[in-house]
């Protein structure tokens, strides 16, 4: 053999593993028009299903009427709430502990809540069968202000939940609340803020907004009556939760059920949970024993499906006079609309928000979260986030300015006196969270050189000194600390199911490997980032391994995607399993150069005699030995199985400055720049960690810019399309600089934390600071989003800012 | 419902379907033609997933009647390689890490198929504009604008060969 012999940095380059900017594996099929997409799947003989939806928010169901709609041909059948009470299917539990109609069961609670289902040869003549259906309501009175849902008179909105003094989060004390849940030590901090000199509160709304994955949510659902098996291809962030719900509401046993999630255009949170139209279109297949598709319109998907944010937050902080926080309290009153669909961990109805001492070595702290019912869709999901730590992050980060303003003290300064220190960490929060590495200090003073800090001010306070100006000029600043990767399944579990997550290796006789596991890819390349894990631990060409996720009859079970819990959770089990693999192939290798295992060295991707360079055998020789004759007493075969339970939780963080110029005449808010800083831990593919990290700033620009979901006194949805729901266009979209730090978390085996959802978490906090810091010259601390130019030209107005 | 007859060249090939007038083009050719590439996002043409070629002009097909096209010529995502070869924005997009979701692509790819005919050596600012009517969720955009770049280079250089 003439083999060229390469040296192990050239080796270790060709398997393209962890560190390298590989190119994505996904990007052939997407880029010829050949994805997979839930309404790309035709089956023989599907059906097509539409939904008939309620016109009001809060009403009576008198009567419906099928017979015109029956009467349509083409029309196969039109389900009701009554339909589906025969098999107890009329309601479902959410993943909160309520439960949710499935087809409203005599009452609607909100605007565009699911009434009948329509089933029809294809999707216009299902269209035409929704017109048909003839729903009479009696209106009642609507609710849509948490607050004013909490008076002793207001309506009652669940009536079935009447007589219940305790929900699955303990006592209720109002008709129309769902739940309070605390964290932290009251008594603490109320003595820290007694005793503390100087006090600030500041009240804020973090707007209801919508994730809007640009694909809506959809499925196809097909039973086989003959053999009894049900097949659905989902929009589901998590498939195999998406399994035991269906079995369990259907009574089909999980081994008869197989869950799809192909490709998905998107997630972002909105497709954790499971809706309605999911269930309908199960149904129908049963019942009609033929494949039934439902992909609901972008009025439906804005309108009715989850969800996010919605939290009324007060926060306090108690500091000293130079500005060092002594206590946190904050009271968050959280409006879930008609049912508690929020996705989140069991054990916490609000999510991870006891993140909210932020980045802070804070003495005390304490926060309580009170859920409401109101006449608004379901939903209170992680929109690219972590469970409710946009909001946490939010909430301190404001909180942290409004101090700084009260005192005086430049925004970084004040950071700077309280960031928990490098030397403290794992350090445990007030709240109870072991945080697992950062180094705050160093990364802040990163970002500040690079964008030359003082000279901004400089620049700001000349803008400031001259009335003439056309601009205002804002510099927002964020250091925020995320809490990723759920989760410990002591602590973190879905209807029962601890949040691990999972991976399969099979690597083939020739050398060749497949990867199969229990999340799923919206977008981050999985199938590209997963294989470079193995190709480093294995030394195995990442472009020869193959990563299969979504499908439940061949991934092991996982808890999905979401919640940036793929690196810190999946990822992890890809390398325990990983390294079971490489514990075997090193006692074949030994057994093939005959020596004992511990005269092997491991290099790139082969195991060498320790001393004897010319004696070595690579993981290919393994995998083919291993299929042909493994050692006495080993099971012939390579592969492994690993369920992987983390011991905690990962703590990303980042530090981003953005400098906004505020035009006095129109209000309009200029993004000059913006520059991120993250700290994900070990980084392993730098071109996506970059692309995730535009992403996820553009989703966070278009909350803070310009998303909300208004609705008027009778619980109308306000802006419902595209033409009124804010996503932006890269004519609006700021340049994003990034930047990094790295500080492994010591408790991941590859050290990673996670990313997709820092730049979302971090930016939107960072808009606001910036914007309000405009005006922070005239005593302005806090305004609230979504910043448009209309809000920010009448905060201009009211400040006689304006020109 | 009545059907018409309807004559489209997509993709360089003639295709002859009977129609109900009422269906969009993007059903026709999703549906009826099995070119999924296109998507469906909006309904109401501001997400631009659904943007096809039409005679030389990019439309969103799902505010387009099939019937409308009658004797038009259609390309799609599916007909911009040639004979298995990458049109330069395919390119483009795959190397400049222009995709994620790959939901808005095939629309954004055929958009900036056109706007590079339309305008072949634009600023950054021409090709934000130029792409403004395809909304993406996932990317934020810079590494869009790099792959059209990538893409204009790339055609002006084989102009000038």
């Amino acid at each position: 053999m003439s083999a060229v012999i390469q040296s192990p940095e050239d080796r270790e380059a060709s398997l393209a593993g962890i560190g390298a900017s590989r190119l994505r594996k996904e990007d052939a099929r997407f880029i010829q028009g050949k994805g997979n997409y839930v309404d790309d799947i035709k089956m023989p003989g599907m059906l097509h299903m539409d939904i008939v939806r309620s016109p009001i928010a809060h009403g009576r169901i008198k009567r419906i009427n099928k017979e015109a709609a029956l009467a349509i041909p083409g029309v196969r059948a039109v389900l009701t709430a009554d339909d589906l009470k025969p098999l107890k299917l009329h309601w479902m539990p959410t993943l909160a502990g309520d439960v949710a109609a499935v087809l409203a069961d005599e009452k609607v609670h909100f605007q565009m809540q699911e009434v009948a289902v329509v089933i029809a040869d294809d999707r216009y003549i299902a269209a035409d069968g929704v017109e048909a259906v003839e729903v009479e309501y009696e209106e009642l009175p609507v609710v849509i202000d948490p607050y004013a849902a909490l008076a002793s008179d207001a309506p009652v909105l669940r009536e079935d939940l009447a007589g219940k003094t305790a929900g699955a989060h303990g006592p209720r004390d109002h008709h129309n609340h769902i739940f309070t849940w605390e964290a932290g030590d009251r008594a603490a901090a109320d003595a820290a803020f007694a005793a503390a000199p100087i006090k600030v509160e500041q009240h804020m709304h973090y707007p209801r907004v919508h994730p809007c994955p640009l694909e809506t949510c959809g499925c196809v659902a097909s039973f086989d009556p003959i053999r009894g098996d049900l097949t659905t291809y989902i929009t589901s962030q998590a498939p195999h939760v998406v399994r035991t719900v269906v079995s369990m509401l259907s009574g089909i046993p999980e081994s008869k059920v197989r869950i799809v999630s192909p490709d998905i255009g998107g997630g972002f949170g909105n497709k954790v949970g499971i809706y309605p139209g999911y269930v309908c279109a199960i149904v129908s297949s049963i019942v009609l024993g033929r494949p039934v598709k439902w992909v609901e319109d972008r009025i439906e998907n804005i309108s009715s499906t989850a969800f996010a944010r919605d939290y009324h937050m007060d926060g306090e902080l108690a500091a000293t006079e130079d500005g060092k926080i002594l206590g946190l309290r904050v009271n968050v009153l959280a409006d879930h609309g008609a049912f508690d669909a929020c996705a989140d961990p069991t054990k916490f109805p609000a999510g991870l928000f006891h993140i909210c001492s932020g980045s802070y070595d804070i003495g005390a702290a304490h926060c309580s979260v009170k859920g409401v019912y109101t006449n608004k869709a379901p939903g209170g999901v992680a929109y690219r986030c972590s469970f409710r730590v946009t909001e946490a992050v939010y909430l301190i980060e404001r909180m942290v300015d409004v101090l700084a303003q009260r005192l005086n003290i430049d925004k970084a300064e004040i950071r700077r006196r309280n960031f928990i220190r490098k030397e403290q960490f794992p350090y445990t929060s007030p709240f109870g969270f072991e945080y697992d590495s950062g180094d705050y200090h160093t990364a802040l003073q990163k970002a500040l050189d690079a964008v030359d800090y003082p000279a901004l001010r400089a620049e700001q306070a000349a803008k400031r000194a001259d009335p003439n100006s056309p601009t205002l000029m804002g510099i927002g600043l964020v250091s925020f600390t995320e809490v990723v990767g759920a989760g410990p399944s002591k602590m973190c579990d879905i209807l029962g199911v601890g949040m691990f997550d999972s991976c399969e290796i099979r690597i083939h006789p020739t050398g060749s490997a497949i990867a199969r596991m229990g999340t799923i890819t919206q977008g981050q390349g999985h199938q590209t980032t997963y294989a470079q894990i193995i190709a480093t631990e294995l030394g195995i060409p990442s472009e020869v391994i193959q990563v299969e996720e979504g499908d439940t009859s061949t991934a092991p079970y996982g808890l999905g995607t979401y919640g940036s819990r793929s690196t810190p959770v999946a990822g992890a089990a890809i390398a325990m399993a990983a390294r079971k693999i490489h514990a075997k192939a090193r006692k074949i290798a030994a057994h093939m150069l005959e020596v004992s295992e511990a005269d092997l060295d491991w290099e790139v991707d082969r195991f060498k005699v320790r001393g004897d360079d010319s004696r070595f055998k690579t993981m290919a020789d393994v995998a083919w030995q291993s299929y042909h004759q493994p050692p006495a007493g080993l099971e012939p075969g390579l592969e492994a199985v690993h369920y992987y339970d983390p011991p905690n939780f990962t703590y990303p963080f980042g530090m981003y400055l953005c400098v906004v110029d505020i035009d006095r005449a129109t209000g309009e808010s200029k993004v000059r720049r913006f520059y991120a800083l993250d700290d994900c831990g070990t980084r392993i593919n730098p071109m996506i960690i970059e692309g995730q990290i535009h992403g996820g700033l553009t989703e966070g620009f278009a909350v803070a810019m310009g998303q909300q979901m208004p609705f008027d006194a009778q619980g109308n949805l306000m802006g419902n399309t595209l033409m009124d729901y804010f996503l932006p266009t890269a004519v609006e979209t700021p340049k994003w600089e990034t930047d990094y730090t790295v500080t492994p978390s010591p408790h991941h085996p590859l050290g990673a934390k996670g990313v997709a959802e820092s730049p979302h978490v971090g930016s939107i906090p960072t808009f606001t600071s910036a914007v309000v810091d405009a005006f922070a010259h005239v005593g302005v601390t806090h305004l609230d989003m979504p910043h448009t130019s209309f809000r920010v030209w009448q905060a201009l107005r009211e400040h006689g800012l304006a020109l | 419902m009545a059907k018409k007859l309807i004559n489209v060249t997509v993709n360089g090939k003639s295709e002859e379907r009977a129609v109900e007038p009422r269906t969009l083009l993007v059903h026709f050719l999703r549906e009826d033609l099995n070119l999924t590439g296109a998507h469906i996002g909006c309904e109401t043409s501001h997400c631009g997933a659904c943007t096809v070629d039409l005679d030389g002009k990019s439309v969103k097909s799902c505010t387009h009647l099939a019937v409308q096209c009658d004797g038009a010529t259609v390309t799609t995502v599916e007909g911009l390689a040639d004979k298995g070869v990458l049109h330069a924005v395919q390119e483009g997009f795959y190397k400049e890490h222009g995709l994620q979701c790959g939901f808005c692509t095939p629309g954004m790819l055929v958009r900036a198929y056109r706007f590079l005919q339309e305008n072949p050596n634009p600023t950054e600012d021409e090709i934000r504009v130029g792409m403004s009517g395809n909304l993406c969720r996932c990317t934020g955009y810079q590494n869009i604008v790099k792959a059209v770049q990538f893409a204009a280079r790339k055609l002006q250089a084989a102009t000038a060969a």
